[in-house]
């Protein structure tokens, strides 16, 4: 039991079984609709958990990272004439970019800066998307084309929950890897204490920024999927709303923990699946079921359940 | 993962359960009642629940009761998306009403075109049904028709030179965008186009800089909210000497409240339910708007609006569609929508075709004038 919840491979493992048992069990493709959302932003989660749960730092613009790999991926082929996968591809480097542009100059410092900058960065990012109507569609939002990789159309759920499937766990294998790493050993070590960190000769600075560029990119991702998925993109998809969703999931799921990432954005994308038979009072039990589970499980759901696992098999 | 998996099935099989009983039409609805365009989704919601009562307490349709399935999207295009998959997959409604903004019905279109479920859309965005989709069809007027009309009048007028002020929200974004497309047709010239913020609340600067324009005629504001109301003020503080069009956003109690005085003389393309009590008797609509306001006023205690106007018209187009064909059957009721004719509803007088899924003209909007604080029909 220790050794399985030791490994660092496990919750890629364990979320490669789910990922071929839900089609067998699930009664109606709805239901895979929904794992495919759990998975799309499972993978931002999966990313920004790794910034905010190693470098310790946070993100409040991570929509921001998300919407530009969607709006990437549908202004491509809609204004550039590009191919889908091209822009797609595209859109994730160049968010990559910003995200160095961004993280480098901020990153030198200590505390959470970091916040307040990637708060900026979502507030502009929504705006420009919001304004240029001539390149993005305004508020009404525009439409995506369909993603074609070589012969294959990549439409409807039936592939996309495979694709948002496959590529999470490679995303969590990734991490997983990353983690074990002396890239990873090193992110620890700052998360511990920076100034010990500094002491040891780790440059706090490139690895913070390393990690952030790496959250920047499972976004940006994670966005694009999105819109090819849905076929149509609004603003609302880069909403600081959106950003605060993401922190919340991580959070919930439990700092630090990949296989929490994944908890975490599955409740919150279940969860007001489930309350919708309440109407009103939706809002306020998704709210007070967030309140209870965060009083109960305080370092989130993953890690206080592990620690009480390993209790129980001591 | 397993206990979640468990528990997602045995929490979203509950709803799937109840719907096994069917004796009912499912009718499905997804409506932004939170979020930034819930003041518009709210009274959507309340009109449906009012008038799906109605019809019921009234014996139904083909003598089977409606129910409504009414979903909240929280104004996310994506999130509208998922509930219309599910109302497809999950309740297995046979059709749909609803759709609040325009970026949300777009996005579940190509569900219910997949689906072959027939989809009556509420919200304003020519891109629904222009064009023509079978399975879409939508009642409330189009930005584009505001602007004919609007545009109309100041040819009518004489005043071909013309601005725009315009807030940065949706729906002035979609409006301008379609009046600048067809302004070149009524031979309306746009000389400048100026802009304020969500929050602003102070439009002095930029009705200055239009007013300073040479040749300037007629200046448009397009948006909803607060902001018609503050530049009408502001309008008659700096003496803007030229007649003031705001855009049908601005047809509500609210604006007339809030502007006051300041909004005499001020013009806009208005839905007819504003004043239905102008109206001749022998004009068709009269009595439709009329009861439409006093079941929503009795209801809820609160004023009409279009938008609620919009879903009435929704849900009466299907269930008339589903009387004619005499069963729910989705592609029965398509048909049958398709073959609208002169169905008199709240935005005007209906008649579909298959080149045509909106079925208004023109004339579905009224030239009003606003005179000692009432709305008074021009044209």
């Amino acid at each position: 039991m220790r050794r399985i919840l030791a490994n660092p491979y496990a919750p890629a493992f364990a979320l490669a079984v789910v990922v071929v048992m839900v089609p067998l069990l699930v009664p109606s493709p709805f239901y895979l609709r929904l794992a495919t959302l759990v998975f799309i932003n499972a993978l931002v989660v999966v990313g920004l958990n790794l910034l905010m749960g190693y470098a310790g730092q946070i993100s409040l613009g991570h929509a921001a990272f998300f919407a530009m790999g969607a709006y990437a991926s549908a202004i491509g082929p809609a204004h550039l004439g590009l191919p889908t996968l091209a822009s797609m591809l595209a859109g994730i480097v160049l968010t990559g970019v910003v995200a160095y542009g961004v993280g480098k100059p901020i990153l030198r410092f200590k505390g959470y800066h970091l916040a307040v900058a990637t708060l900026g960065l979502g507030v502009i990012v929504s705006i420009v998307i919001t304004n240029e109507i001539a390149w993005t569609g305004g508020p009404d939002g525009m439409q995506v084309a369909r993603l074609w990789i070589g012969s294959w159309r990549v439409s409807g759920v039936a592939n996309w929950y495979w694709v948002a499937g496959i590529t999470l766990i490679v995303a969590m294998l990734g991490a997983a890897n990353l983690l074990s790493s002396p890239t990873g050993r090193a992110l620890r070590a700052i998360h511990d204490s920076e100034v010990a960190a500094g002491v040891l000769g780790i440059d706090v600075a490139r690895y913070k920024l390393l990690v952030f560029v790496i959250s920047a990119i499972y976004a940006a991702t994670a966005g694009a999927f999105l819109a090819l998925f849905d076929g149509h993109v609004t603003p609302v998809t880069g909403g600081i709303l959106r950003s605060i969703e993401f922190v919340a999931m991580a959070v919930l799921g439990g700092l630090g923990s990949i296989l929490g990432s994944v908890l975490g954005a599955a409740v919150l994308v279940v969860l007001p699946q489930a309350l919708t038979s309440f109407h009103e009072f939706e809002h306020a039990i998704l709210g007070a079921i967030l309140m209870v589970l965060m009083i109960a499980l305080r370092r989130g759901v993953i890690p206080s359940l592990q620690s009480w696992l390993l209790r129980g098999a001591a | 993962m397993k206990p979640i998996r468990a528990l997602v099935c045995a929490v979203l099989m509950a709803p799937g359960l109840a719907t096994a009983a069917r004796s009912e039409i499912l009718i499905g609805s997804v409506l932004s009642t939170t979020g930034p365009a819930s003041f518009l989704g709210e009274p959507e919601k309340q009109t449906l629940e009012v008038y799906a009562k109605r019809i019921n307490d009234a014996g139904g349709v083909n003598g089977e009761k409606i129910r409504l399935i009414i979903y909240d999207d929280g104004s996310d295009a994506s999130n509208s998306r998922t509930f219309a998959t599910r109302l497809v997959e999950q309740d297995q409604v046979v059709a749909v009403v609803g759709g609040t903004g325009t970026g949300n019905s777009l996005a579940m279109i190509p569900v219910f075109e997949e689906a072959g479920i027939p989809f009556v859309s509420l919200s304003g965005g020519v891109d629904i049904i222009d064009p023509v989709r079978k399975w879409v069809f939508k009642p409330p007027h189009t930005d584009r028709m505001a602007c004919a009309k609007i545009f109309t009048d100041l040819k009518q007028r004489g005043l071909t030179n013309a601005a725009f002020i315009a807030g940065q929200g949706g729906y002035a974004k979609s409006m301008v965008t379609q009046c600048r497309s067809v302004a070149g047709q009524y031979g309306i010239k746009i000389l400048a186009e100026e802009s304020y913020g969500p929050r602003d609340s102070d439009m002095t600067a930029q009705l200055t800089r239009i007013k300073a324009l040479p040749g300037l005629k007629a200046v448009i504001n397009a948006d909803i909210g607060q902001g018609p109301a503050i530049v009408t003020r502001n309008a008659a503080q700096i003496n803007l000497g030229m007649p003031l069009y705001q855009s049908h956003g601005a047809a509500t109690q609210g604006y007339l409240e809030l502007a006051g005085p300041a909004a005499e003389g001020v013009r806009l393309p208005g839905p007819s339910l504003l004043v239905a009590e102008q109206l001749p008797d022998s004009d068709p609509q009269k009595k439709v708007l009329l009861d439409y306001t006093a079941v929503i006023e009795k209801a809820t205690g609160k004023p009409v609006g279009t938008f609620g106007g919009y879903a009435h018209d929704g849900l009466l187009l299907l269930v008339d569609a589903m009387k004619r064909a005499g069963s729910a059957d989705p592609a029965k009721v398509r048909d049958q929508l398709e073959k609208t004719k002169g169905y008199v509803a709240t935005v005007g007088i209906i008649t579909m075709s298959p080149t045509d899924h909106l079925g208004i003209d023109l004339s579905a909007f009224r030239m009003l004038e606003v005179k000692r604080g009432k709305w008074a029909v021009v044209d």
